[in-house]
């Protein structure tokens, strides 16, 4: 071994022994785990545990919970990322016009809320979702609206979850959007207005075609983040009204750490992570369309 | 430029209204955080405290004698907790992910390439697909319910060492090649050559991690049992969920787990802005 080599996994070996006993290891675990009918008993005593093969998977299927808990993941993302990304695009829109001056102050404060705890910002907007006296029904008051009572039912406490996230995370693609907006050329921009170009006409034909790896890209990468959607439930709903918030995440967290039923949970574990990969072998396939293009 | 005008102030008045409109609730967090007990939950909902009370903070975190049993919301524990747990992982993140970052970077090793790829491809497993064998993994080794329980995971920085890797890319090979021939070891060329070029790239990381840290709230959620040992997102969850009634109470819990990670976000936010754009930028 060279000197170099030696200092290389010096420098190397300490952190990659720690990914390989809490990453590497847990995640070849996670399969095992998932084809074992590990619950409680287990928990006490590793002979209760016994082989079930694909049983978990077959009994998460026929769960109607199971069901819901996608179907309001797939809900979550379907709303979720349009509404994120056409607020992160249009604030960013907004912040890249000349003539907004102050620029890097808006930038920090429109970005603030990314930095705080989820678990805290749940807890304020559930505050202000309030049905007799929050903000927002008071908001809704003086425009002489009646009160909604956003979280206590079922048709509208996923909009009004995603109102809280999309506050919550809109900032982070607005940097990330605004730096690819500042790539656009400017003399093809310059050309189009001479032609005659509108707003609209510049926005499809020249902006749009500049930023959208960059846009696919983020709503990819915000699919994943909604099909992970945990705390705002936990804090906000407990997984209801009626169940209506209950997330793949959620419903995993309860099975596994409520009822202790750990093989169970592993197997929604594994059907997350299949809808992850799939998710990014999607954007991989995206990332190689738009390099030939 | 007359024309323009009217343009500009409305694209500013837009951007000035949004901004408004997204730090309202923090700012409304703090105000109600100041009313007296019970002031907010009367319609018509109060903007403004009648007067500015400092009852919920003190309810919240003062250790008070209810019928001779000691009581509290164990909320300063907790904010004990998140700052030694955030400030530890940091540190030790630091320590483990730099020179990793460096080595994965500059040094020739065998297996570095194949190493490297593993890494980058699994970037794509979520972290909570580990969490229930890591949870039996760490009852095994007596970790659960334990500082080291909760510091351990965040400590496996993948993204880390790939963030340092592409920033120290950028070093020079030639600076290096030059200390070696000088016949600095290895050790030596890394801290005193290599590290003060990364600093930026360093403090950065050092806020991603810290902030990260901080906020986590699953894992914790999972591994810690002891109130004792409660993060402040979860021993905010946890009071949340009895005490969905008292608002101003829990907007002075919101305050106190905010108020220190946006100030830091704050003083620090040119580097913390700058890193998420060398952190899109692929692998």
């Amino acid at each position: 071994m060279t000197r170099q080599e030696r200092a290389a996994w010096l420098f190397s070996a300490p952190v990659l022994a720690i990914i390989a006993l809490v990453f590497v290891l847990p995640t070849a675990l996670a399969m095992a785990l998932s084809v074992t009918d590990y619950s409680i008993y287990a928990l006490a005593d590793w002979a209760n545990l016994r082989f079930v093969g694909l049983g978990n998977f077959i009994d998460l299927f026929s769960t109607p919970l199971f069901w819901r808990a996608i179907g309001n993941t797939a809900l979550f993302a379907l709303l979720g990322v349009p509404i994120a990304i056409g607020a992160s695009l249009a604030v960013a829109l907004l912040l890249n016009d000349a003539t907004v001056r102050w620029k890097p102050l808006w930038r920090v404060l429109l970005f603030a809320p990314d930095v705080t705890s989820i678990v805290a910002t749940a807890v304020v907007w559930r505050f202000l979702f309030n049905e007799r006296s929050g903000l927002i029904n008071r908001a809704l008051a003086t425009v002489g609206a009646a009160p909604v009572d956003w979280l206590g039912n079922p048709h509208t406490s996923i909009p009004a979850i995603l109102i809280f996230v999309t506050w919550k995370i809109f900032g982070y693609n607005m940097i990330v959007f605004t730096a690819a907006l500042s790539a656009v050329p400017q003399d093809l921009m310059e050309a189009a207005r001479l032609d005659g170009a509108g707003h609209w006409g510049r926005f499809r034909h020249v902006t749009l075609p500049a930023i959208g790896p960059t846009l696919l890209l983020a709503a990819v990468m915000s699919v994943a983040g909604f099909l992970q959607i945990f705390a705002e439930p936990y804090v906000m709903t407990l997984g209801g009204p009626a169940q209506s918030t209950t997330t793949i995440l959620y419903f995993m967290f309860d099975e596994g750490f409520k009822w202790w039923n750990l093989g169970q949970a592993s197997a929604v574990a594994f059907v997350l992570f299949l809808m992850i990969l799939a998710l990014t072998m999607f954007q991989t396939w995206i990332g190689r369309r738009y390099e030939w293009l | 430029m007359a024309l323009m005008k009217p343009r500009a102030i409305l694209a500013n008045t837009l951007v000035a209204l949004l901004t408004a409109l997204t730090i309202a609730p923090l700012l409304y967090m703090v105000i109600v955080s100041f009313m007296p007990r019970g002031e907010s939950s009367n319609p018509p909902t109060p903007l403004w405290p009648s007067h500015w009370s400092m009852e919920n903070y003190h309810e919240l975190l003062v250790r008070r004698l209810i019928d001779g049993a000691w009581f509290d919301y164990r909320i300063v524990p907790a904010l004990f907790n998140s700052i030694a747990i955030a400030a530890i992982s940091t540190l030790l993140g630091l320590l483990l992910t730099v020179p990793a970052g460096y080595a994965f970077a500059k040094l020739r090793f065998r297996g570095r390439e194949r190493l490297l790829k593993i890494l980058i491809a699994s970037l794509v497993v979520p972290g909570q697909v580990a969490m229930l064998p890591l949870f039996l993994i760490f009852k095994q080794l007596g970790l659960v319910n334990s500082y080291a329980g909760v510091i351990l995971p965040s400590l496996a920085g993948i993204f880390a060492i790939l963030f340092v890797r592409q920033a120290t890319l950028a070093i020079p090979d030639e600076m290096i090649d030059a200390a070696r021939i000088d016949g600095a070891s290895e050790a030596r060329i890394f801290v005193t050559i290599v590290l003060p070029l990364l600093t930026p790239i360093v403090v950065t990381l050092a806020l991603f991690m810290f902030l990260g840290s901080w906020n986590d709230f699953l894992w914790p959620l999972i591994v810690l049992a002891d109130q004792h040992l409660y993060t402040l997102p979860v021993a905010v969850a946890a009071i949340a969920r009895e005490h969905s009634a008292d608002g101003e109470l829990m907007m002075a819990a919101a305050v106190v787990t905010t108020m220190p990670v946006l100030l830091l976000f704050l003083a620090m936010q040119r580097y913390y802005l700058t890193g998420l754009l060398g952190g899109s930028v692929k692998g």
